[in-house]
């Protein structure tokens, strides 16, 4: 009997990794095709967004912590990277780390307050706290306040490869987004994944078996907002830009509902759910404020009747994981 | 005229006012939320937006069919809780069973919904809204000129909070809603319709953030945004309170208005985030606000 559940459970383990593998193949080649076929810098953008909310989904998703407050690290690393690239001339690379590790202090030091509550008052902390930082670029000379820090160089990778060449910069933005996908699966696949899953599905449980999940959590914390903040700094790169659109609220809201259609706890959802927005946007920029009507209906439409989201239907049908 | 701290008395209970003012809005939207979080579980996201439209309500009331102030303070709040019913009854009762993150996601959209619609045919720009001519002019106290229509909202929205208190805390009606808060089922079976007890609650809560809406309508200019701009300072607002205790809300409210005030005058620069910064010291040594229970 052991052995015949011990080989159920291999092949469907086989399944469940030839599904991902080709859903995984499937789209690193549609990330290769797509700059002939679309804008390079719409598919960019919309790379940006899908690193920004697979990061974001590896907290609500794998560890239960809804955080409403995401641009403050999006935002602000966009800010950093920005400002070391414009200001002190750093290379791109650099100045992508340099963004991300801002990220990954403000994340520690938001989480540490952040995680003090559960449910639904942690979501309005987080919110609250974004805001409080919203205010703060608002006001220091850093950020440029409402003009935001224009005009920053691509610069060279390496001091090698001209990233002003469209599809240099492609190659950098894609190379660094997959491999931060690359990085949050197997985070969830290791031993240390599984017991942020344990703490999302019954947190008392994984405390009495002797985990400390208050440090679980920070590290989860801190990891998704320093890849939210990896997101950001390339952005500000492509767009040479970094503005207070990308600390605002809305921002927040947006990456909760790009993993939302994608599909929440999946691995694919957020991506899909992000391409799938930003060329909604693109296509509704010229509407103005109806924008905001329809991205609310669409909220209303995915709680109400499609909660699963894109990828968490199709995989459900299917019968895999996706 | 006299200096306190060196600064003029003038500046100084004139940013205590304007504090008060805030913290009366404060203190109707968290009392608001407080409410509607006890018997419904859900956070209602909503709420800026609820108080928005009251603002607007008034406004159009006005514009376009001549009807004032006063009428405008009943029927607003009628018409931003008869449409809080009917949210309730198509949305938000189909997710009371589901996470809180839903709900939390649900009133967000709609928030959503109810600021594009404004947008689209008000644009991000103010309108203005008169103050009533009966409570134009004011009067002065020697150490400081009180506007007539401020002490309006400050002494009205103290009348609605203890109000409000009073009818939870001391009636029959508030005792069934206590109770159902603690156990629905329970209270069913005492014959009670729970389900339309929800729903009258979350009419009446929204229908609070309505009336806030219409008494802010001659104080602020009457935006789009207004309610996006507010409500995540509330949320802020009742971590710090702790959303157990109806008084708890009421006073947390009107304490911060206060403290912001007085930020205002001492340390300008931080006006705007100190609530923020209270919500992190709070968080730090009391992490079940100051009146709550942990869960």
């Amino acid at each position: 009997m052991a052995t015949l559940a011990n080989t159920k459970a291999a092949t469907a383990r086989r399944e469940t990794d030839l599904s991902i593998a080709v859903a995984a193949v499937a789209m690193v080649a549609f990330l290769i095709a797509a700059p002939f076929l679309l804008y390079p810098v719409f598919v960019m953008k919309a790379l940006c967004f899908a690193l920004f909310a697979c990061a974001f989904n590896l907290l609500i998703g794998y560890v239960g912590l809804v955080s409403f407050g995401h641009a403050l690290y999006f935002g602000w690393a966009g800010y950093f990277a920005a400002y070391s690239a414009k200001a002190w001339g750093l290379q791109p690379e650099l100045a992508v780390l340099v963004g991300a590790a801002a990220a990954a202090v403000l994340g520690l030091v938001a989480g540490r307050i952040a995680i003090r509550r559960q449910g639904i008052y942690f979501a309005m902390i987080t919110l609250a706290l974004a805001q409080m930082m919203y205010l703060v670029a608002l006001r220091v000379k850093m950020t440029g306040g409402e003009d935001g820090i224009q005009g920053v160089p691509r610069g060279r990778l390496f001091g090698v490869f001209d990233l002003n060449n469209e599809m240099t910069m492609y190659a950098f933005v894609l190379l660094v987004v997959l491999a931060a996908f690359l990085l949050i699966y197997r985070i969830i696949n290791s031993p240390f994944g599984e017991v942020l899953k344990a703490i999302r599905e019954n947190e008392q449980r994984a405390i009495s078996l002797g985990y400390k999940t208050d440090d679980y959590k920070l590290v989860a914390f801190a990891l998704s907002a320093t890849l939210a903040g990896l997101a950001g700094s390339l952005k500000a790169l492509v767009f040479q830009l970094a503005s207070l659109t990308d600390v605002h609220w809305t921002m927040s809201g947006e990456v909760v509902l790009m993993t939302l259609v994608g599909g929440l706890g999946t691995v694919f959802g957020p991506v899909v759910g992000a391409f799938l927005i930003v060329a909604m946007e693109n296509y509704l920029a010229p509407f103005g404020q109806w924008g905001l009507v329809i991205q609310g209906a669409v909220f209303v439409i995915c709680v109400l009747a499609f909660r699963r989201g894109i990828v968490g239907e199709l995989a459900a049908r299917l019968h895999v994981r996706l | 005229m006299f200096e306190i701290f060196g600064i003029p008395s003038q500046a100084l209970f004139g940013q205590l006012l304007l504090g008060l003012i805030n913290g009366s809005f404060y203190a109707l939207l968290s009392l608001g939320l407080a409410v509607i979080f006890g018997m419904l579980n859900i956070i209602n996201f909503t709420h800026g937006a609820q108080y928005m439209m009251g603002a607007f309500i008034a406004f159009m009331l006005l514009q376009y069919l001549g009807i004032g102030y006063w009428p405008a303070l009943v029927i607003v709040p009628i018409v931003v809780g008869a449409i809080g019913i009917v949210i309730e009854r198509l949305f938000l009762q189909r997710i009371q069973n589901l996470d809180h993150l839903y709900g939390l996601i649900l009133t967000f959209g709609l928030a959503l919904i109810i600021e594009g619609l404004f947008r689209n045919y008000y644009g991000a720009s103010g309108q203005p809204y008169g103050v009533p001519e009966s409570l134009q002019g004011g009067r002065n106290l020697g150490f400081m000129f009180l506007p007539n229509y401020r002490a309006w909202v400050i002494a009205f929205s103290l009348i609605v909070c203890f109000g409000t208190w009073f009818a939870i805390e001391r009636t029959r009606l508030g005792s069934y809603l206590r109770a159902a808060t603690e156990n629905p089922t329970l209270v069913r079976a005492f014959g009670i319709n729970v389900p339309r007890m929800v729903t009258l609650t979350y009419g009446f809560g929204v229908a609070l953030a309505g009336l806030a809406g219409v008494m802010a309508a001659p104080i602020y200019n009457v935006s789009p945004q207004m309610g996006s701009d507010i409500i995540i300072v509330v949320f802020a607002v009742v971590v710090i309170g702790g959303m157990g205790s109806i008084m708890g809300a009421i006073l947390t409210g009107f304490t911060l208005g206060i403290v912001e005030g007085l930020t205002k005058v001492f340390f300008p620069e931080a006006s705007n985030t100190v609530i923020f910064a209270i919500m992190i010291i709070v968080l730090l040594v009391r992490p079940a606000g100051l009146f709550g229970r942990l869960a």
